[in-house]
């Protein structure tokens, strides 16, 4: 049987962590959300006052609801709605360290054009995931 | 054990359908805040709408198995078009309903071989960073804009679902000299056949260039991008159509993982949606699944087809407020 017909190291190495990350960040996403309907933590816009503010433009949902965009949510997991942000994050960042985890082996195998390739995601996943690009208000 | 699945899945839908129910009992213990509430101008109680989203995703998750389509290229015309939430909103949430999507199928598929990294790489270094663009382009547009686009495109998806042919093994007489350098080949075991199939690429260049459009589009409707990642990937450049299939739902999970950030960022993301999204849409996926082992999907696909010609319409006419 040719090599190939089973998964390459790199692809079992990405598949690995992507699994145990996908795994942990819905549990995650999970139990937040449950602390969250439990009012346990107080949310930052109370439930009931949701309706006036899904139907905004985000520019003017972010006004009214005296919301800062970026990393701020990190400063609001005390508030139930905020708490959720824990596995949004996770799930949206989980691609990252799967990336990482193949650099170092595709040097090894003197792959050097896939590890430019994988840094190079790295780079751009990390631009995307740092807030330092922000859209226009419409 | 079938039995098992069932009550674990039944669980789970009454579980999520009690969490929301039970939020409006803690909230309703709540005095109302000053300021005067839709819910007092509506005769929907607020927690009614993340309910029906849950219910509605739930058998969206069914639908799309059925139809052989992702579930973000449904979620965001009809939610967009029924459901009295904002497109920014809606668009941030059906890239994370993608994305979830993506993530839970792509290390199974990498597993057995099926999505293929060395394909996959190339390809969503362009399609990231080109989603990032569409994102950015698509949150600082108007909302009338981006229905008129999002319909436009919807419709556009049609003709390509009822259009675009498949191929199981697409003749590719010579790999391109980019993908020979990039060593884009592979070999995949077909379980039906029990053979090995060898197969390599060609139009390289020309596919990578398609993806920096397929990227853009991603980002700016957060559709997820199955729809266009497949026919580009079978038909342009010649992977086999499994292979083709597996690396495009692995591929999303990089694609919109560039564009989901920069909703997440610009706070285009509301928990009440996205979680009740995710989950109903997981877990009608789970059922999808099973039905589908019984049931002819030829039928289903057609149904899928009238919903987006109906979903991508009302996107257009809600544009061009001529439907609102």
């Amino acid at each position: 049987m040719d090599k190939k017909v089973m998964a390459t190291e790199e692809q079992l190495a990405y598949a690995k962590l992507l699994d145990s990350g996908m795994k942990t960040g819905l549990l995650i996403l999970i139990v937040t959300f449950a602390v969250y309907m439990s009012a346990v933590l107080t949310p930052h816009v109370p439930l009931e006052e949701l309706p006036n503010y899904w139907k905004m433009p985000v520019h003017k949902y972010l006004a009214a609801a005296d919301i800062h965009p970026g990393w701020a949510w990190l400063g609001m997991v005390g508030k139930g709605d905020f708490l959720n942000f824990i596995g949004i994050a996770f799930l949206a960042g989980v691609t990252i360290p799967c990336y990482i985890r193949i650099i170092p082996i595709l040097f090894a195998k003197k792959d050097t054009t896939y590890g430019v390739l994988a840094i190079i995601e790295v780079l751009v996943l990390a631009l995307a995931a740092s807030g330092i690009l922000k859209a226009g208000g419409h | 054990m079938a039995r098992k699945h069932v009550k674990f899945i039944a669980l789970a839908v009454v579980f999520f359908a009690v969490l929301i129910t039970a939020g409006f009992v803690f909230a309703s213990g709540e005095p109302p805040a000053s300021v005067p509430t839709a819910a007092a101008n509506s005769a929907m109680p607020w927690w009614a709408w993340p309910l029906i989203l849950f219910i509605v995703t739930f058998f969206m998750g069914i639908v799309a198995v059925l139809g052989g389509v992702g579930g973000g290229v449904l979620f965001v015309p009809i939610i967009g078009g029924f459901f009295p939430f904002h497109i920014d909103f809606v668009r941030g949430a059906g890239l994370l309903v993608a994305l979830a999507g993506a993530l839970a199928a792509g290390p199974g598929l990498l597993k057995k071989g099926m999505a293929d990294l060395r394909l996959a790489i190339p390809v969503a270094v362009i399609a990231s960073s080109c989603a990032i663009v569409g994102a950015m382009i698509g949150l600082a547009l108007p909302a009338k804009t981006v229905n008129i686009a999002l319909g436009g495109t919807i419709l556009g998806i049609v003709g390509i679902m009822l259009l675009a042919k498949k191929s199981e093994y697409p003749d590719v007489p010579k790999a391109d000299n980019l993908s020979t350098v990039l060593r884009i080949t592979g070999v995949y075991h077909e379980v039906s056949t029990g053979q090995d199939i060898n197969w390599k690429i060609h139009r390289t260049p020309q596919g990578l260039a398609t993806f920096i459009v397929i990227g853009v589009m991603a980002g700016m409707f957060g559709l997820g991008a199955g729809w266009a990642n497949v026919p580009v990937l079978n038909l342009m450049m010649g992977a086999p159509l499994k292979v083709s299939v597996a690396t495009s739902k692995f591929l999303l999970s990089i694609t919109d993982t560039s564009a989901a950030w920069i909703y997440v960022n610009n706070g285009a993301v509301l928990p009440m949606m996205v979680v009740p999204s995710i989950i109903g849409i997981m877990l009608g996926s789970i059922v999808g699944v099973r039905i589908l082992t019984r049931t002819k999907p030829a039928a289903v696909r057609y149904i899928v087809i009238a919903m987006l010609l109906f979903a991508g319409s009302r996107a257009m006419l809600k544009g061009l407020e001529i439907w609102n």
